[in-house]
């Protein structure tokens, strides 16, 4: 059992202090090597340049993690913790969160090319408050009492899964973690976790937070791995009895259509979106322009809830057009550790690929690039804030989610139109209204197919207010009391007090 | 008057500052008009530890409009759940920074083992704020369909307001906590009129809520006597809800005062004379461990101790010799002695009338099986005190002796044992011991109390509700029922497309 420690000297304008934790594949409370002593780069999107390397896990680490996970929900965890315990680990873990607020948002940003101020700003109070939030609901897991008859006593309980197998993407890697961690351990399940690849290091540093609050060895295992070989192993294996995933629609079909094959495991998945954003021409212009820009070039375009598609009325359309344009044209790309960057570069080369195959797509089927459309800067993966207008609905870049900054703006005219437009895809994540007349506002919400529908804000998220999609976007939601359901498996108990046959 | 006194920790070199005045806007402040003042003493050693500063009705007046103004401005719906939440998380790991200096204030004052105050009573509040802490940011209303199409109904579950709390002396700090912890996660603000008699972990408290960060007046602290500070809280116009723990007697008396002012909102948490059956499949020692810490915990002041033990009667004489032993077995002494299990009951008051129960036991011709003498040492202490051969009529059966005074039938039937444990105005708590499953089952369900135990007495937890039925009381503590004591409800009905024709 070897570990390896990553250590990394930050000495930039927004965050200056040397960083040094162990890395590995983390089973039981300790950190190895992966079963093949093979590792995967990290790489640093702002150059392409390798940060570090990190052990690659393997099946066969995933089924010693499901051990270590099965023994521990058995003997440590489990139904034998009283909830107020879980909850007092569960507050222990977000206080050293809070300790480690600046250190945990630095490493998100150098991994993920966010910016620091951003990951200051919304990552981590979102990961620690997720975290706060389910800590509180740990002793609050509440069956039912059922009246039937006389001679019987019916009541319920919630109890936890056992092993549950969590898969977290690239775009929110610490707030993803914390979406999942939350519910998972509040309610008592055993958890293995593969991180995204392409983002590793913030998960590995909460391994050293988790044993540090005191959970026994176990409950939490991290095995960072690829999709096709991790994450296909812990769809397919036999004994977890929950799959969580997030990521893209196509890699959940696997995640549902492996479990289906195996052991019909629970599956919740959170996954794409092409999020219409709807201006009328009563909208509060300055607002509803501000809201589309964080709609749209929040977190590079790499946010599933992107509000991608922004339909305007025609009576604002121009004005919209001008004033949207010359933010989207203030946005400041740089490093994402100098304090007045907006926007860092994409995730990766691959990412970064895509993106640009979906640009010269637009441009190919004839769509207008109203800006950007090209590379920014000579290395590191920056895309520039691009919008499209002048679209066709079969356009690829109008059907399909480019998680990137680039946006198309779409001129409609009357409300029947546009709330066909709206819902004629095959994503139903979110949606945003942008209008002053509420009556409408709400009107709409209620009508369009989505899991969250904004009215006058886009992007907002609490812990507390459940987050999830319609249609291909998803099944279950996560956040709020909801997410609690994702966790408890229900067994109800039947006591016979007098009844003979 | 001294506004901070120094009370000496008994067997050690330190003593503990406790502020004497009013704790109204986060800051200790003298009476606006009276010099009144409190004698606040030590039941083990019938000596004075220091004079408090009382409240007279004015006080009162200040504390409701400080809070009331907390509540507009920097609470009630001024505030987050989060926030709310971290606030209430803070204060509970003051205290429990603070437990043993608690402790030894509040044995000083109540006479309870030191011991007992810091790992049970002090415990058990750190989680019941934490618990409740968990609460305050998942207080949600819920959103009811009407038509789905022109309308949509959501509820919002507002903060009451501004709340008067009447607690008792029998555990200062827990019953602190119990009230405190769900109006707070709540958002709402509170006028604390803790007991006259023990009053000093509640000004104590106060110092922690200040430096937890509590924004003034969303917790004001004003020690007074209940005819003064209880009567002015329960006829304020300006109070939302009352909510009180003690006597049954008092809390009729709040109950109408709340009727003839403005109708506030009234939770009770009153007495009871809860029975403790044991039928002849019960594990004889385990329901004789059970039976003495049902009537020997904190040396019977508790609104659920088990004070009518009903045993059948083919196990009668030997149960009875079994808990007589086991009564025999608990030290009840001095609470910095770290033998002692129990302490002293709380005052002069309380002790003489335990004995005038005992003494009118006697005279109604009950068998005293141990007990009933009284010591001739300092202290006011009261042993073991059981009673057999006891009939229905008997004062002892059938009042509240708030001691640790057992009154010991006997019963052939079930039928019989219920129909026992019912017959009583008291509605609390109540106990059983079988091995039988259905008799469990059936006896729980037919027996009149907010709380049912079965094969173990006593023992609560913070996340189950715990209340009475009958004339035990009024609403639920504990649990997230306690929650609903402080919600007011407000529907609203949005109209988003129903166009009204005119006229009718």
């Amino acid at each position: 059992m070897s570990t390896t420690e990553f250590t990394h000297e930050f000495n930039t304008p927004g965050y200056k202090g040397k960083v040094s934790f162990p890395t590995g594949i983390f089973i039981d409370g300790k950190f190895s090597a992966g079963g093949d002593g093979t590792t995967i780069d990290v790489i640093n999107p702002t150059n392409g340049k390798v940060i570090t390397k990190i052990a690659e896990g393997t099946t066969a680490d995933i089924d010693r993690a499901v051990k270590a996970a099965k023994r521990a929900y058995h003997e440590s965890w489990g139904l034998s913790v009283p909830g107020a315990e879980r909850g007092k680990l569960l507050s222990r873990l977000a206080d050293l969160m809070d300790e480690h607020f600046d250190e945990l948002a630095a490493l998100e940003a150098l991994d993920n090319g966010k910016t620091y101020s951003w990951a200051k700003a919304a990552d981590l109070p979102l990961s620690v408050g997720t975290i706060r939030y389910y800590a509180g609901w740990a002793d609050k897991i509440h069956g039912q009492v059922i009246e039937t008859s006389e001679d019987k006593l019916a009541y319920t309980r919630h109890e936890p899964f056992g092993v549950v197998g969590q898969i977290i993407p690239w775009n929110f890697p610490l707030m993803m973690m914390s979406w999942k961690l939350g519910p998972a351990l509040a309610t008592g399940n055993a958890i293995v976790l593969k991180p995204s690849e392409f983002t590793p290091l913030t998960a590995l540093r909460m391994c050293s937070l988790i044993n540090e609050a005191g959970f026994p060895p176990g409950t939490v295992n991290v095995v960072v791995g690829y999709g096709h070989t991790v994450g296909a192993a812990i769809s397919e294996h036999m004994l977890i009895d929950k799959v969580a995933f997030t990521g893209s629609t196509l890699v959940g079909r696997k995640v549902m259509e492996a479990a289906a094959k195996t052991n019909l495991k629970n599956v919740t998945l959170e996954l794409g979106g092409k999020s219409p954003n709807i201006v009328f021409d009563d909208a509060e212009l300055e607002g509803a322009v501000n809201w589309s820009i964080h709609g749209i070039f929040w977190n590079h375009g790499q946010a599933c809830c992107a509000g991608s598609r922004i339909f305007v009325q025609s009576g604002i359309y121009d004005k919209f057009l001008k004033a949207f344009t010359e933010k989207a044209q203030s946005l400041k790309l740089g490093d994402p550790f100098h304090t007045d960057s907006y926007q860092g570069p994409q995730v990766s080369q691959i990412q970064y690929d895509r993106i640009m195959d979906f640009i010269d797509s637009g441009k190919r089927e004839g769509a207008k690039v109203h800006i950007g459309g090209e590379r920014h800067g000579d290395e590191g993966y920056w895309i520039q804030p691009t919008i499209f207008t002048d679209t066709k609905p079969d356009m690829r870049i109008v059907r399909e989610e480019i998680f990137g900054p680039v946006g198309v703006v779409i001129k409609f005219e009357d409300e029947a139109d546009v709330l066909r437009q709206a819902n004629d895809t095959l994503y139903g994540l979110a949606a945003a209204v942008f209008t002053k007349d509420i009556t409408r506002g709400i009107q709409f919400a209620h009508k369009l197919e989505a899991g969250t529908a904004w009215i006058n804000c886009v992007n907002q998220l609490h812990p507390n207010v459940p987050f999830g999609g319609y249609k291909q976007s998803g099944v279950g939601r996560e956040l709020g009391e909801y997410a609690l359901n994702n966790y408890t498996n229900v067994k109800a108990v039947h006591v016979n007090l007098g009844h003979t046959i | 008057m001294a506004n901070v006194v120094q009370i000496a920790v008994p067997k050690s070199n330190s003593s503990i500052a406790v502020p004497t005045g009013l704790f109204i806007d986060n800051e200790f402040v003298p009476s606006v008009d009276s010099k009144e003042t409190i004698k606040v003493f030590n039941p083990a050693t019938e000596s004075v530890l220091c004079e408090i500063t009382a409240a007279s009705e004015k006080d009162i007046d200040v504390a409701v409009a400080s809070s009331r103004k907390a509540f507009r401005t920097t609470w009630g719906k001024n505030v987050t759940g989060v926030e709310r939440s971290r606030l209430i998380n803070k204060l509970a790991d003051l205290i429990e920074r603070d437990a043993q200096t608690l402790a030894e204030l509040e044995s000083l004052n109540n006479g309870k083992p030191v011991k007992v105050a810091r790992d049970f009573d002090i415990g058990d509040s750190v989680g019941c704020l934490r618990y409740y802490a968990g609460w305050a940011d998942k207080i949600t209303g819920e959103s009811i369909e009407i038509d789905r199409k022109t309308k949509v109904a959501i509820t919002h579950p507002e903060p009451i307001g501004v709340c008067g709390q009447i607690i008792p002396w029998n555990y200062p700090i827990q019953m602190w906590a119990w009230k405190v912890a769900p109006a707070l996660a709540v958002g709402c603000t509170i006028v604390m009129k803790p007991s006259e008699i023990t009053p000093l972990t509640a000004l104590k408290l106060s110092e922690l809520v200040k430096e937890a960060g509590f924004p003034p007046g969303v917790l004001n602290t004003v020690p007074s006597l209940g005819s003064v500070g209880g009567a002015a809280l329960s006829l304020h116009k300006d109070v939302d809800k009352v909510a009180f723990t003690g006597s049954t007697i008092t809390g009729r008396k709040i109950m109408e005062a709340a009727a003839k002012s403005n109708l506030k909102k009234v939770s009770l948490e009153l007495g009871g004379k809860s029975p403790h059956i044991v039928f002849e499949s019960a594990d004889i020692d385990q329901a004789a461990n059970w039976a003495a810490l049902g009537i020997l915990y904190n040396t019977g002041q508790d609104c659920t101790a088990g004070s009518r033990l009903y045993v059948q009667d083919t196990i009668y004489d030997k149960f009875l010799a079994v808990l007589a032993g086991k009564a025999k077995e608990l030290i009840i002494g001095d609470g910095f002695d770290e033998k002692s299990g129990g302490g002293p009951v709380v005052s002069k008051g309380q002790y003489d009338r335990v004995w005038n129960y005992i003494e009118a036991g006697k005279k109604a011709g009950a068998r005293v099986v141990c007990g009933g003498e009284k010591r001739s040492t300092p202290g006011y202490y009261v042993d073991a005190t059981i009673f057999a051969d006891i009939t229905a009529d008997m004062k002892i059966v059938q009042e509240e002796i708030f001691g640790p005074v057992l009154s010991v039938g006997k019963f052939h039937t079930e039928d019989e044992a219920i129909a026992l444990a019912n017959d009583t105005t008291y509605g609390l708590a109540a106990g059983l011991h079988s091995t039988d499953a259905a008799q469990c089952h059936r006896v729980s369900e037919a027996l009149e109390a907010g709380t049912i135990w079965i094969n173990q007495y006593n023992l609560l937890y913070n996340n189950v509700p715990f209340g009475g039925k009958k004339q035990s009381g009024i609403g639920r503590e504990l649990g997230r029922n306690a929650l609903d004591e402080y919600i007011s409800v407000k529907a609203v009905h949005w109209n988003y497309g129903e166009k009204l024709d005119w006229p009718l």
